[in-house]
């Protein structure tokens, strides 16, 4: 692959990355959420192949594949077993509306580039530009999940701030060590086993999975 | 010698795989304390025999994770002791308690190995394995609140300790870029060897990340949000291992992060960050006991007061102030450990977790009273217990390295929290009996493991308080690795 095919197809896939972070912040169908972060994920997998193929690394593009089995297809098809007892499907209300979420959403990606700027200096090359926009999908999840008030919502946003850390860890150094990066994936994929049954439990419990019950703990 | 290593993460595995095959039956419910046990001496004899690590590189142990395996231990022993009788007492179903007995011990392996993994990696896996195997026991008890404080629980900790691997990504982002060793680029002995090649911008970003993410997960504000709800919604044994052992651990991570940082940036930054929250957890701490109504969440709280104490401390950082921190630790895991099962106890003879419903407990339940009387003077700090000692040596040194006014403020908010927790104590305890029907009632006596739980905490909390004997030689070691100047 040579430099102009490489930095345009990690372009893209940075581009797409991005703009499923975003778009999830304008639907409010929870299935639409959910696509959305498949979607995301496929994203992320392609992102990791390019880097992986450019550095000539055969085992960086084994994880991609991996990855991309996790986020696209395991996690995703848990989202939608946790939606499935729901009887309405739509974000009720979120606490932000979505004019101002975009507008949020443009100012996060404005002081990511402030913030990332260290990192950019010390290792200049087409990657490690790209690394604003994956801290801006950090903070547009940490925003979906503080400002949503569905269960399932809240997830995807905890999800796409780990879809953004991966994608910082792989942009700057290749992925963290093996052992790490398959103890994270697990640790993700049994938080979300865990947030799914709590889910159910809550729907036992409460009816269904409007966060705004939750809130007979308090001082 | 490997065995050492592997041991303290294997006892507690073997007993949950027991477990999970036979079921939770009079003999295996014995198991955790078994390898709680195993778990406590390794720790010693690895204390006694100095530092070494595995092959292969995954693990490692020096003078500061022999330390902290026993104060792991040291909690984890009278809560496993203490829980067949408190499941007993629940009338917790067979399936429901083999999960119990399961993922309690899953819970202290996890902890075993965040102190004994050789990377920061490997020590953020096993901490963000606990939320995972702790949700269940915080939502124990499925009810509506349990079931919240369980959400909230792996939410905000999941949440904040993601922050942490961000953190964790740019330190090995800087640590390539300064040429540390790959194998090692993650390891914490090779990052703080060679922390002085690190790049200042970066690292500094990630330290804050760091920082930020594994306080969260240790009770610190302002991600402190989970905490009162979990520790106030798990069974009795859980909160204990929650609040005496999970926090330290925690901060254990913080601790490793600050000897790098301290490296690559000098003493200052962390300083300056450690001041904050602590000084922040100590106020929040002291504004939400005022008018606490529930014994559990006070306790809870007076965790948030410990981990910023302890923070401040760490900000502190001379080898009086590092050693203090760590016998705080030990003191802090003791005797709240005790409190806690002491208010398990008392909950499941009251029937209700508030201040104002347990006033003639105390007759019926005189054991566990008086061992959460003892245990709240012991946490509020009074002599003969070591938390005397260990925050006396906090506050002279706090005075010694110019610190005088973050001291001063942190000892006015604990002053206020003290009164409000003893004002609490007393009306729990000193209150006259309640009259009219159930209050004739027959005295509860805990059954023998339970009773040992009970009474063998506190004296080793003073006995240590008194002198530390073999434990000063350790304390000097892990003090001096934590590079105290």
């Amino acid at each position: 692959m040579n430099h102009t095919t490489y930095v345009q197809l990690l372009n893209a896939s940075c581009g797409a990355f991005l703009l499923a972070g975003v778009l999830v912040l304008w639907r409010r169908d929870l299935a639409a959420i959910v696509r959305l972060f498949a979607l995301q994920g496929a994203a992320l997998a392609l992102l990791i192949a390019v880097l992986g193929v450019h550095e000539g690394e055969a085992g960086v593009v084994a994880l991609a594949a991996g990855i991309g089995a996790l986020r696209t297809l395991l996690l995703p098809w848990l989202l939608r077993r946790a939606l499935a007892g729901d009887g309405t499907s739509r974000e009720t209300q979120p606490l932000v509306n979505v004019a101002a979420s975009l507008t949020v959403a443009a100012l996060l990606g404005l002081l990511c580039y402030a913030v990332t700027r260290p990192i950019v200096r010390l290792d200049p090359t087409p990657a490690t530009h790209a690394v604003p926009v994956a801290l801006t999908v950090v903070l547009i999840g940490l925003f979906v999940l503080v400002t949503r008030r569905r269960a399932v919502s809240q997830i995807v946003g905890f999800l796409l701030m780990d879809n953004g850390i991966t994608a910082v860890a792989f942009l700057t150094a290749s992925g963290v060590p093996l052992v790490v990066e398959l103890g994270v994936s697990l640790d993700v994929l049994l938080a979300v086993l865990v947030l799914q049954v709590l889910t159910a439990r809550m729907r036992a419990a409460f009816g269904d999975t409007d966060l705004d019950d939750l809130r007979e703990l308090r001082d | 010698m490997t065995l050492l290593l592997i041991a303290p993460i294997g006892a507690p595995l073997l007993a949950a795989a027991c477990q999970a095959a036979l079921g939770w039956r009079r003999a295996t419910s014995w198991l955790g304390a078994a390898a709680a046990a195993v778990l406590l001496t390794c720790g010693i004899a690895l204390a006694a025999t100095g530092p070494h690590a595995a092959p292969g590189g995954l693990l490692r142990a020096d003078a500061l994770s022999a330390f902290m395996l026993i104060v792991i231990g040291a909690v984890a022993l009278p809560a496993m002791l203490v829980s067949p009788a408190h499941l007993a007492a629940e009338e917790t179903s067979p399936r429901d308690a083999r999960r119990y007995g399961v993922l309690t011990q899953a819970f202290v392996a996890a902890m075993a190995l965040a102190v004994l993994a050789a990377s920061l990696g490997m020590l953020w896996v096993a901490i963000e394995a606990t939320t995972v195997v702790t949700a269940f026991l915080v939502g124990h008890r499925r009810t509506r609140n349990a079931t919240e404080a369980a959400w909230k629980y792996v939410v905000i900790c999941s949440a904040g300790i993601a922050l942490a691997f961000l953190g964790v990504v740019l330190l090995h982002f800087a640590a390539q870029q300064a040429h540390v060793p790959a194998a090692g680029a993650l390891g914490w002995a090779d990052l703080a060897a060679h922390a002085g090649r690190l790049d200042p911008d970066v690292t500094r970003i990630a330290v804050a990340l760091l920082v930020l993410g594994f306080g969260a997960k240790a009770g610190l504000a302002p991600l402190h949000a989970w905490l009162p709800d979990a520790h106030g919604q798990a069974p009795a044994p859980v909160s204990a291992l929650m609040s005496g052992a999970l926090l330290s651990v925690a901060f254990y991570a913080v601790l490793r992060v600050k000897v790098i940082a301290d490296a690559a940036l000098g003493t200052g930054f962390v300083r300056t960050l450690l001041l904050t929250v602590a000084l922040a957890s100590l106020a929040l701490a002291a504004a939400l006991l005022l008018g606490q109504r529930d014994y559990k969440r006070m306790l809870a709280y007076s965790s948030i007061e410990h981990m910023g104490l302890i923070a401040l401390g760490t900000a502190i950082g001379t080898r009086l102030a590092m050693a203090a921190v760590l016998l705080h630790i030990l003191g802090h895991g003791l005797a709240k450990t005790v409190a806690f099962l002491a208010a398990g106890h008392l909950q499941q003879t009251a029937g209700t977790s508030r201040i104002g419903a347990v006033r003639g407990v105390a007759a019926r339940a005189p054991l566990a009273a008086g061992a959460f009387g003892a245990a709240v003077l012991a946490l509020l700090g009074f002599p003969p217990f070591s938390l005397f000692a260990s925050e006396l040596a906090v506050f002279r040194a706090g005075f010694a390295a110019g610190l005088g006014w973050a001291v001063a403020a942190a000892l006015a908010l604990l002053l206020a929290a003290t009164a409000a927790i003893a004002a609490g104590t007393a009306r729990m305890l000193l209150g006259g009996p309640r009259t009219g029907p159930g209050a004739a009632a027959v005295p509860s006596r805990p059954p023998l493991g339970a009773a040992a739980a009970l009474l063998l905490g506190l004296p080793v909390c003073a006995a240590v308080g008194i002198g530390l004997g073999p434990l000063h030689g350790l304390l000097l070691d892990a003090a001096a690795l934590l590079g105290a100047h």
